[in-house]
């Protein structure tokens, strides 16, 4: 019976229920986009890591998993690093962030078509001149580029000399050698792969040059899988905790005043209710079960609302912003929601619950 | 109950209301203001008792006292065996769900529920079955005449049909009790006086104990006795013309 009356009450006023629905859905939405775009950027890594073909990533000392420092290492060590044993290719790439979570990746095409087993044109062709780049095809559509077309990257004007399918390595792509002059970089490179006779060495041959060059930063490529998580980006898992701190205070702010209005609007009927021997925990019971509802509603509404965030990424940058649905935070960010809602509607409970049957029935 | 007020063998029983020496002072600000002055009343089992005075007279207060929804200064309250002035929020509140129903000039119907899930929901608050009404409340909603219109929400109702609904709520629990405020106040003349009839027939019917508080001498007669209030006491109690 609760139930009932909890549920006419949210219908019978539809755009107060809605308003505070779509009100606790943005913590909700905030927290998953979030989440889903740190887990699409890093899914999105490591599918492009796995899409060069190596079996080790060589940086230099110092380096982390995460993040680059131009031109660290001297181009003559991918040299050096063929001479190792097991290791049947090497290439060096000069990475170079141009903003956001983009960056353009010099390479030496063929070296790194043979270790990633080449490109797949989409649109037109490999470099040709030193002021080619590649662009996969997500940030073809996020640039509206086409083969042929210019582009403006590290205020130069470059050739799209061809659109690849994307999942190898980066975004985008320049000769390694035009990368160098443009950065002052010459005979550097930032990462250097590393190819084996059989991948099953990769652990192997990754702890002897961790022996052998001490202070580098050397990862199997398995390895650097597992560690590319929320973990190994610096500040991200606090920001995450700020969100969620953001979700926990909007949705009880949210929840707090709705009941507060929904407890002053329905003095009357609180009388009736207790003018029929209802009893404290039957009243906090209704507004509680009214706050569930709204939580349950906001989650609900927010889980949505994540979809059309990632419609929306998608549509507008989905090289730079790839969005995923993680269904493990959905419990969580629900949790989050209902928390606050319930939390939300103590005070207003409480109010009902103190409410002197006689007063209530005399409110007009 | 052939005659209010005594049992079959002709004996008075205990009263089912008893109020001796009720004193009610309300406190605003740093006056002191005496709403009941030593009020004593019995009410039998079965009786139909109206209760008259103009405002500020105590009727109100002495109904709020007696239904449990106010605690009282002094004196002793006795109803349905349950002494008032013992008895905490808790004890007033468990006197409503189990020994009282209200009936309310403004009706109080909970505006969003239809007939059906008013009643329903007294019956839930009290701990009765809702899923199916009893053969005997079934036969009061045809007393009542509501029957056909228990699915309809108070807005689509009248006055009348919305009173009825609300006595038929009051006694779905089937209390010792009822107690009108003002019943047909808010009711044009044709339907006051059909609500005071079916009041007088659940009495007679059911053996109904009815205390109800009203401004309208005609309406005050459909009770057994009448109780005149002023000033916070008892002035005069007097049978009516059919008793």
């Amino acid at each position: 019976m609760i139930f009932r009356l909890v549920l006419e009450n949210v219908r019978h006023r539809p755009v107060r229920t809605m308003l505070s629905v779509l009100l606790i859905a943005v913590p909700v939405t905030l927290i998953l986009a979030l989440i889903g775009l740190s887990n699409g950027f890093l899914e999105d890594s490591r599918k492009r890591s796995a899409g060069v073909g190596a079996d080790i990533l060589f940086k230099a000392p110092g380096g982390s998993l995460m993040t680059f420092s131009t031109g660290a290492l001297p181009q003559k060590i991918v040299d050096v690093l063929m001479t190792e044993p097991h290791v049947v290719q090497a290439t060096g790439t000069l990475v170079q962030p141009i903003g956001g979570f983009d960056s353009i990746n010099g390479i030496d095409i063929e070296a790194f078509g043979k270790m990633s087993g080449g490109f797949v044109y989409a649109e037109g062709h490999g470099f040709q001149t030193p002021d080619d780049v590649l662009v996969d095809t997500w940030y073809a559509q996020q640039r509206k580029v086409h083969a042929g077309g210019k582009i403006n990257l590290l205020n130069r004007d470059w050739n799209v000399a061809g659109i690849v399918e994307p999942g190898k390595l980066a975004h985008l792509f320049a000769p390694l050698s035009s990368m160098q002059d443009i950065l002052g970089s010459t005979g550097k490179v930032s990462q250097v792969f590393l190819k084996l006779d059989d991948p099953k060495n990769a652990d192997k041959v990754a702890a002897a040059l961790k022996v052998k060059y001490a202070d580098y930063g050397i990862w199997s490529i398995s390895e650097m899988q597992a560690l590319i998580s929320v973990d190994s980006i610096p500040l991200l898992k606090n920001f995450i905790n700020v969100i969620l701190g953001i979700g926990v205070i909007i949705g009880f702010a949210v929840v707090s005043l709705s009941m507060y209005m929904a407890v002053l609007q329905r003095t009357r009927e609180i009388g009736i209710l207790k003018s029929m021997g209802a009893t404290k925990s039957f009243i906090m019971s209704m507004i509680m079960a009214e706050a569930f509802c709204l939580g349950f509603g906001g989650t609900v509404a927010g889980i949505l609302f994540s979809y059309a965030s990632r419609t929306a990424m998608h549509a507008i940058a989905p090289a730079s912003l790839p969005q995923a649905i993680v269904y493990a935070w959905w419990p969580i960010a629900g949790a989050v929601a209902m928390g606050a809602a319930l939390l939300g509607a103590v005070y207003p409970g409480m109010m009902a619950v103190r409410q002197d049957p006689i007063e209530a029935l005399a409110h007009e | 109950m052939s005659k209010a007020g005594t049992n079959q063998r002709g004996e008075m029983p205990d009263p089912i209301i008893k109020v001796r020496d009720l004193w009610k002072v309300y406190q605003s600000g740093r006056v002191s203001v005496q709403a009941l002055r030593g009020v004593n009343l019995d009410v039998p089992l079965g009786e139909f008792l109206s209760i008259v005075g103009p405002s500020g007279s105590g009727k109100s207060t002495l109904f709020h006292i007696v239904g449990g929804m106010t605690p009282p200064t002094s004196g002793e309250v006795w109803v349905g065996g349950r002494n008032l002035s013992d008895v905490g929020d808790g004890g007033r509140t468990e006197l409503r769900r189990t020994t009282v129903g209200f009936v309310f000039q403004k009706f109080n119907l909970l505006p969003n529920l239809t007939a059906r899930d008013n009643i329903r929901t007294a019956l839930h608050i009290s701990g009765q079955p809702t899923s199916v009404f009893s053969k005997d409340f079934l036969d009061i909603l045809d007393l009542l005449g509501i029957a056909g219109r228990l699915d309809h929400k108070p807005s689509e109702m009248s006055g009348g049909e919305q009173q009825r609904v609300a006595i038929a709520r009051a006694l779905a629990t089937r209390p010792a009790i009822l107690l009108a405020d003002e019943p047909t106040g808010n009711l044009d003349s044709a339907n006051s006086l059909a609500v005071l009839k079916l009041m007088r027939d659940l009495n007679e019917r059911l053996g109904q104990t009815i205390l109800m508080i009203t401004h309208n001498d005609e309406a005050a007669q459909y009770g057994h006795r009448i109780v005149h209030m002023r000033d916070g006491v008892i002035v005069e109690s007097s049978l009516t013309s059919g008793h």
